[in-house]
């Protein structure tokens, strides 16, 4: 099955099947991936679902709208492979791929 | 109901308007410019002499809707185009519930042509506040967010009324104060003035909860991020209380007066600390985490102090937003456990259960009741037709009780699921800056006070501010019990 890991500020990491149609934000919740918090429940309009995606891997996820960028420089814990997880729509292509948690949602 | 309130209507007249955006117009710039050359608070007491004297000329502006508190129906005996949402007393009175139960029900986008502040457009339900709240794109937080208009002339260019790209510039400038990083530090400092201040209060006695904690622990916090002189924090308060208690902005009870002699003396007191802070600085002093200190080492707001505008405006909003809303939650969440006292039961056994109950809380008491919006061009939303330029206020109140969106939303569940998705911070760009402060201080103050306390009564009814706008408490009495320490 094909699967993805989010690894914790404090590198616990949490590995978790992909569920296709699913957002990236979505399948933390349903396992229980702490750090994420979701506030606006998949809106693109909290910024609490802040994720860093690998290098490698940030390709797959796919463009970022506008309004998805405009959330995240609303983020001081920004980097440049930043993505609000509910904006990531899953893939069987993402099998194998890391993200990172920051320490704080905004 | 909208006809029990004396008000002047229409308050202003379009030709008013146009002269009096023109002035400003002119006005605005001349001040920010000069501000390099005159001290800032010489420019207010400029505006202020300027406000009166435009309203000796245009003396339609100088009215006021005057209110007179009315006792208002129940809902279902208002038709349902006269119902008005912004009558000041709706909280006071405990009637929003209803009325907002059947506008969410019957009419969820709703006109009201007639209001003391103009017709405006309320949005009750919470999917299509958020998809207001969303998009600035269609809808424009300029030039003001309540309901009426700020003070003609008031200084102050704020970004929680800016659209992009201006408001993106501001905000990062200043975000980074009560960002979590920062707020990990100030966590400490927070906690002691809890202790300090629940250490001194009497058990077994009656006590004003919202001046003795609310406001206290308010004006603390205040001063801590302001890095303001402690022995002057109560200022803090009464400066933001002041600058929001104006009558045409919201409903309050305030003078256009005490508006701008609270922003002139504020603006002096910030100005000495800036420049005091700027001296150290110069000096090669380490500054420290507070607001002003961020703002002179970051190279886009060093020399803010000469853009007078922004620099008040930027202030007056970190002061006034955070005043308010964390007075009211802290209070609020003391009158919930006490109507809802099996859930104070359920947190005294089980205290890892505050950090949701804090989002519980401030989801029950939406200490901001509203933000609102001018379309900017027409808007199909839930079968109505908001034209361009029509005023559009999100009542999160009502938005936080939609049945819809929320199960048993009237209860008060602090283990409740999805606890955190509440409408009270706002969505979008515009998102409450300060929301994980004001998360960390009620935190902070819940697990400190269940180690300390047993009972925390209200007796008698709390007093409500008058206002469309904040939702809050003027005076709660409670009788503390102390935590058996042989337990
Ligand atoms: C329970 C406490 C609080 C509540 C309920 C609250 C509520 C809100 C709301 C509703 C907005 C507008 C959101 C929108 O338009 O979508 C807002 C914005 C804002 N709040 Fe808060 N607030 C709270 C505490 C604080 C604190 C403690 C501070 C800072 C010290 C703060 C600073 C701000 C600022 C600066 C903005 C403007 C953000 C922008 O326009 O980008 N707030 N708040
Ligand atoms: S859940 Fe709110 S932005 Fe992703």
């Amino acid at each position: 099955m094909a699967n993805i890991t989010f690894v914790e500020h404090d590198g616990t990491e949490h590995t978790v099947d992909i569920e296709e149609g699913k957002s990236l934000m979505q399948v933390a919740m349903d396992n229980g991936v702490p750090g994420i918090d979701a506030d606006c429940g998949g809106e693109c309009a909290c910024g609490t679902c802040h994720v860093i995606v690998d290098d490698r891997w940030i390709k797959a996820t796919g463009a970022v709208s506008e309004e998805e960028q405009q959330m995240l420089d609303m983020t001081p814990e920004k980097e440049v492979t930043s993505r609000l997880s509910c904006s990531v729509n899953l893939s069987s292509e993402m099998d194998g791929m890391v993200v990172r948690l920051p320490e704080f949602q905004m | 109901m909208a006809r029990r309130i004396k008000s002047p209507t229409p308050i202003y007249s379009v030709k008013d308007m146009l002269n009096e955006q023109s002035i400003n117009k002119i006005l605005v710039p001349v001040v920010n410019k000069s501000s390099a050359v005159v001290p800032f608070h010489l420019q207010i007491k400029g505006m202020h002499i300027f406000q009166k004297a435009k309203n000796k000329i245009l003396p339609m502006l100088a009215e006021k809707p005057q209110f007179v508190e009315t006792d208002i129906p129940e809902a279902h005996q208002v038709a349902l185009e006269d119902i008005d949402v912004s009558n000041p007393f709706m909280f006071r009175q405990n009637k929003w519930h209803s009325y907002f139960k059947r506008l969410r029900d019957e009419c969820p986008v709703h006109f009201q042509p007639n209001s003391p502040f103009g017709p405006f457009w309320s949005v009750t339900r919470f999917e299509d506040i958020v998809f207001v709240d969303k998009h600035h794109d269609l809808f424009s937080a300029e030039p003001a967010i309540v309901i009426g208009r700020t003070p003609d002339g008031l200084p102050g260019e704020t970004f929680i009324a800016m659209d992009p790209p201006k408001h993106d510039v501001q905000r990062q400038a200043v975000q980074g104060v009560v960002a979590p990083k920062n707020l990990k530090e100030m966590e400490t400092l927070i906690r002691q003035h809890v202790c300090d201040i629940l250490d001194g209060l009497p058990t077994g006695q009656t006590i004003d909860w919202v001046e003795r904690v609310s406001m206290e622990l308010t004006a603390r916090m205040l001063a801590t991020i302001f890095d303001f002189p402690f022995e002057d924090r109560h200022k803090l308060i009464e400066w933001s209380d002041k600058a929001t208690n104006s009558p045409e902005m919201a409903g309050g009870t305030g003078t256009v007066d005490e508006v701008f002699n609270a922003a002139l003396e504020a603006a002096k007191a910030f100005a000495v600390l800036w420049h005091e802070k700027a001296a150290r600085k110069k000096a090669g002093e380490e500054l420290g985490f507070d607001l002003i200190s961020l703002l002179l080492s970051n190279k886009d707001t060093e020399d803010m102090i000469k853009r007078s505008m922004e620099f008040i405006g930027n202030l007056s909003l970190l002061i006034v937003g955070g005043n308010d809303t964390t007075r009211n939650s802290i209070t609020g969440g003391v009158l919930a456990l006490n109507e809802f006292p099996e859930e104070f039961t359920k947190l005294k056994a089980n205290p890892k259960l505050i950090p949701n109950m804090v989002s519980e809380i401030i989801r029950w008491q939406t200490p901001l009741a509203y933000m609102r919006r001018i379309a900017k061009q027409d808007v199909e939303l839930n079968g109505q037709t908001i034209k361009k330029g029509d005023k559009v206020v999100m009542w999160y109140v009502s938005g936080n009780r939609d049945e819809r969106k929320i199960e048993q939303p009237d209860a008060f569940i602090i283990d409740r699921k999805n606890a955190r998705n509440h409408l009270s911070f706002g969505f979008g760009i515009h998102r409450c800056m300060g929301n994980r402060l004001a998360e960390m201080q009620l935190r902070v103050l819940w697990e400190e006070l269940l180690v300390r306390f047993d009972g925390i009564d209200v007796v008698g009814e709390p007093e409500y501010v008058q206002s469309n706008f904040v939702k809050g408490y003027a005076k709660m009495m409670v009788t503390l019990t102390a935590k058996d320490s042989s337990q």
